[in-house]
């Protein structure tokens, strides 16, 4: 049975079993490899996405569950990698490997969404469930503060 | 070690017109490795494509899993040809010994085994561009310079692009590469710069970089369905059933070769996507054989450990004047006995590997740290000739030494030999990666530890027992004979006796170190106590001298040691500040991998055992050049934060013959808020040609975070992951 949902903007259909999960929807039937397989149980965050703007775990969501609903992965986060937490991650150099930072910057972006000035301790709370075997948390706590501040610069000289 | 390396210069022009410079490497048998062919002499590989455009391709050679190489050995080339970075292009290298040199990323070695051929490589392609222009101008090829892509002619104004002096430079007779000159280190321009990493935007962006994501047209979905005890082997399975499921295309069982390195027996589940594949082994029943394995387990080996303290060592490792005697004469003497547990890779991208078998020939994109075995591998279990084997090579999403083994590669192989012609791609889940690993080994060692009146060490005995057969120790189990503080204790015995374990072992970040220097600094610091010395002094102490003992592979820097710990000491503050109660310093120092580090942890401990660490910080010397600045401290950083999931948190145990864990849940490593709030690293540059930076920095943080624990509340660590003695993550 045809699922209708919206991916980064754009309606798709898509016929699969209505417990297939949204990660392997979006990897294997979209051809949207951003998001990263890396426990399959909720467990390691790499397969970060936004639903209606609140993260979630793909891995663990079946596909029935967002269907009618907006599903925002990294490649649809901004156009040519511009959010303010993309730039940020270029600037400190976070990633190693580079596997589990779509699902950092998906968690990220969702918390500075709602909390444009987090502090440490709301950024290590937001940060929890994402799981970076290469220990690049420094950087990417260093990154979510500077990309905070980019926002707010922003968002001062759109007022000004 | 002695440099028998020669080397050669290979010229021609690209189809494009391009200069096309390349370089090989000829390489005697080297030291320590009997039995690797001398191989033909001269292996012509390429390295440099300057279009006319002036823009430049670079090829990375190595594999990259987040060391952050594919950036650094291009670093290397374009320095010394005068490049702009900005003009550069960096392409992977496919698999190509032959053309490139050795190919792997394994041991801390890829910096220090390019380093010299990298930069000659550029200097020659300078060279070449700088005499092009010479006879283009007609003037002196030394009143020449060179800068950002671009030769210049100071005295009479003139400058040209590399791309316009390309196809000149491209019919000139090939420079001698053992004779070309290398620039003064103190003009370098890009090495030693953060620049831009290659891969970095496509990373934050969501590309398909990595193996898991390759796709090719009309690929199917596989997974490997192995028995649960090592060395199982599948006798029957429902696969009829199998395949009538959802989206399967085919089901079949592999009676592998005996080998589990590669390719252990097992169930293969194809479908036209992977998630249909893995949902079928929900219904998949299988008859193992088991084998004589299902009879190991942890409690097994602690309890035959215990038995094994209690009796005379299996055999000799070293033994340097008399331990026994100078243990029964020493002032004071320490006797304890340490465990560590074998551990997981655990990297986050599981195993997986693209292949296609079409008209007797082999492709496969792989995640390989060693994509050279990896071929002979499946060259050996395909029964397919090395020629008919093409190996492409992938980013991968970390390593850790889990893909120096090449067993997800094989698979793949294997499975698409049975489906000529369609694509497959295997990949396995999380379980699958955790329950078949090549483990990092666990051991158990009794230390004895004796310092004279004026507290000096002069006896240390070490029972290692770990594991292998008779005296052959299973991979990455070993501790060596020159290991510290062997060549520093007047009396110094290392005896071992190994317990035979049907677990597969395989080298882990740092390898032996990892576990090793957490035993052996723990110890010192348990006589440091009992020597009533300070710890960074009784250390400073057993050092002595700046000086090189030993020889060969024994080879101890005394002196590189003693300064990067002095400069841990003064830069952490040690023995000038007064913590607060509950909060301590402790300190580590190893060398591995050609590397010296030392570091200092803080940490408190509250009444509920509850860990935190403040700050650690660390100090290395890994040679007279950071190549990037930016990645070696974030090399630095994540070692510390592994070595500190591997401390509190990890371990793998065996019940029956399996693997007890299966997920992340069960085997956690740190997050965000466990993480240091802040790490400080610095890097003293010693006359010393560059190292590397993956494995070095893991060991000392081990012990420091111990002994600060120690420090901070009294509790003596000895037994690994800290769960286990009770502690928690605050």
């Amino acid at each position: 049975m045809a699922i209708r949902l919206n991916v980064n903007g754009k309606p798709v259909s898509v016929d699969v079993p209505a417990n297939m999960p949204l990660l392997w929807v979006l990897r294997d039937e979209l051809e949207q490899c951003g998001t990263k397989f890396g426990c399959g149980a909720g467990l390691c965050g790499a397969c970060t996405v936004h639903q209606d703007g609140v993260p979630v775990r793909s891995c663990v969501t079946p596909v029935s569950a967002v269907a009618g609903k907006s599903v925002t992965t990294i490649e649809g986060l901004s156009p040519n990698a511009t959010h303010p937490l993309q730039q940020a991650w270029l600037e400190f150099d976070v990633p190693q490997c580079g596997y589990c930072q779509a699902g950092q910057i998906m968690t990220a972006a969702a918390l500075l969404e709602k909390n444009p000035k987090p502090t440490d301790a709301e950024i290590d709370a937001a940060m929890d469930g994402n799981l970076c075997r290469c220990g690049t948390y420094i950087r990417i706590r260093k990154a979510i503060h500077r990309a905070a501040e980019l926002t707010r610069a922003a968002k001062t000289n759109r007022e000004e | 070690m002695k440099s028998t390396r020669r080397f050669f210069l290979q010229v021609s022009a690209g189809a494009t017109g391009a200069l096309i410079l390349g370089g090989g490497i000829a390489q005697a048998q080297r030291p320590g490795r009997p039995g690797r062919p001398a191989g033909p002499a001269i292996l012509p590989s390429a390295f440099i494509q300057i279009a006319p455009t002036g823009m430049v391709t670079l090829t990375a050679k190595n594999p990259e899993m987040g060391q952050g190489i594919k950036t650094a050995l291009p670093m290397i080339i374009a320095d010394e040809l005068d490049l702009d970075w900005k003009m550069v292009t960096v392409v992977q290298a496919d698999l190509n010994e032959a053309k490139y040199g050795s190919q792997s990323a394994g041991g801390s070695r890829s910096t220090p085994n390019n380093w010299d051929l990298l930069r000659r490589i550029g200097a020659s392609g300078r060279l070449m561009l700088v005499t092009a222009a010479a006879q283009t101008w007609n003037v002196p090829a030394a009143e020449l310079t060179t800068e950002l892509g671009r030769v210049h002619h100071k005295a009479s104004g003139r400058s040209v692009g590399y791309g316009e002096l390309a196809a000149a430079a491209a019919a000139l007779p090939p420079p001698d590469l053992n004779q070309v000159k290398l620039k003064d280190p103190k003009d370098y321009k890009l090495i030693g710069k953060s620049l831009p990493i290659v891969d970095l935007p496509a990373m934050v962006s969501g590309k398909p970089i990595y193996s898991i994501d390759f796709k090719l047209p009309g690929m199917l979905y596989a997974v490997y369905e192995k028995c649960p005890v090592f060395n199982g082997k599948a006798v029957s399975a429902n696969l009829d059933e199998i395949k009538a499921l959802p989206g399967i295309k085919t089901a079949f069982l592999v009676e592998g070769n005996g080998d589990i390195s590669s390719l252990a027996s097992g169930v293969a589940i194809v479908a036209s996507k992977w998630w249909y594949a893995n949902e079928a082994r929900k219904k998949l029943k299988v008859e193992w054989n088991e084998g004589p394995n299902a009879a190991h387990s942890t409690a097994g080996y602690n309890a035959k450990a215990q038995e094994l303290f209690a009796q005379k060592p299996g055999f000799s490792i070293r033994k340097d004047g008399d331990p026994e005697a100078a243990l029964a004469s020493a002032a004071k003497t320490v006797d304890a006995k340490y465990t560590f547990p074998f551990i997981s890779h655990a990297q986050l991208e599981p195993g997986n590997c693209t292949a296609k078998f079409e008209n007797g020939k082999l492709e496969l994109w792989a995640p390989s740290q060693t994509p050279g075995r990896g071929l002979q591998m499946a060259s050996q279990a395909l029964g397919l000739p090395p020629a008919d084997i093409t190996v492409h090579q992938l980013r991968t999403g970390g390593g850790f030494g889990r893909r120096l083994a090449n067993d997800y590669l094989v698979e793949a192989a294997w499975i698409a030999k049975q489906l000529p012609g369609t694509p497959v791609k295997l990949l396995w889940n999380r379980e699958d990666d955790m329950r078949h690993d090549f483990y990092r080994p666990g051991g158990y060692q009794h230390m004895r530890g004796g310092v004279d009146a004026a507290g000096k060490l002069v006896a240390w005995h070490d029972h290692f027992v770990s594991f292998g057969e008779g005296d052959k120790f299973v991979s990455s189990s070993n501790i060596a004979p020159g290991e510290f503080p062997a060549q520093f204790v007047p009396n110094f015995g290392v005896e071992a006796t190994l317990i035979p374990t049907g677990v597969p072992t395989g080298p882990l970040r740092a390898p032996r170190s990892n576990s090793l220097a957490w035993v052996i600094h723990s110890f010192i610091d348990e006589l440091a106590h009992a020597a009533g010395k300070d710890p960074v002094q009784f250390r400073l102490d057993l050092l002595g001298e700046p000086r090189v003992v030993g020889k060969g592979m024994e080879t101890y820097n005394a002196g590189r040691m003693r300064a990067v710990l002095e400069s841990v000491a003064e830069r952490s503050g040690w023995g000038k500040r007064t913590l607060p109660k509950g909060r301590g310093l402790g300190v580590g120092f190893h060398y591995s991998h050609s590397g010296y580090f030392a570091e200092v942890a803080e940490v408190s401990v509250d009444a509920q055992n509850r860990v935190k660490v403040h700050k650690v910080w660390a100090v290395g010397d890994v040679g007279s050049q950071i190549i990037h600045p930016s990645s070696a401290a974030n090399q630095v950083e994540g070692a510390i934060i592994d070595g500190l999931s591997e401390l509190m948190n990890q371990e793998i145990t065996i019940a029956k013959g399996r693997t007890v864990q299966s997920n992340y849940h069960q085997h956690q490593a740190v997050r965000m808020r466990q993480a240091p709030p802040e790490i400080d690293v610095h890097f003293i540059k010693s006359d010393n040609p560059p190292t590397g930076l993956g494995e070095p920095p893991l060991p000392p943080l081990l012990p420091a975070v111990s002994n600060a624990i120690f420090a901070a509340c009294g509790k003596r660590v000895r037994t690994l992951p800290l769960v286990k003695e009770g502690f928690r993550w605050a």
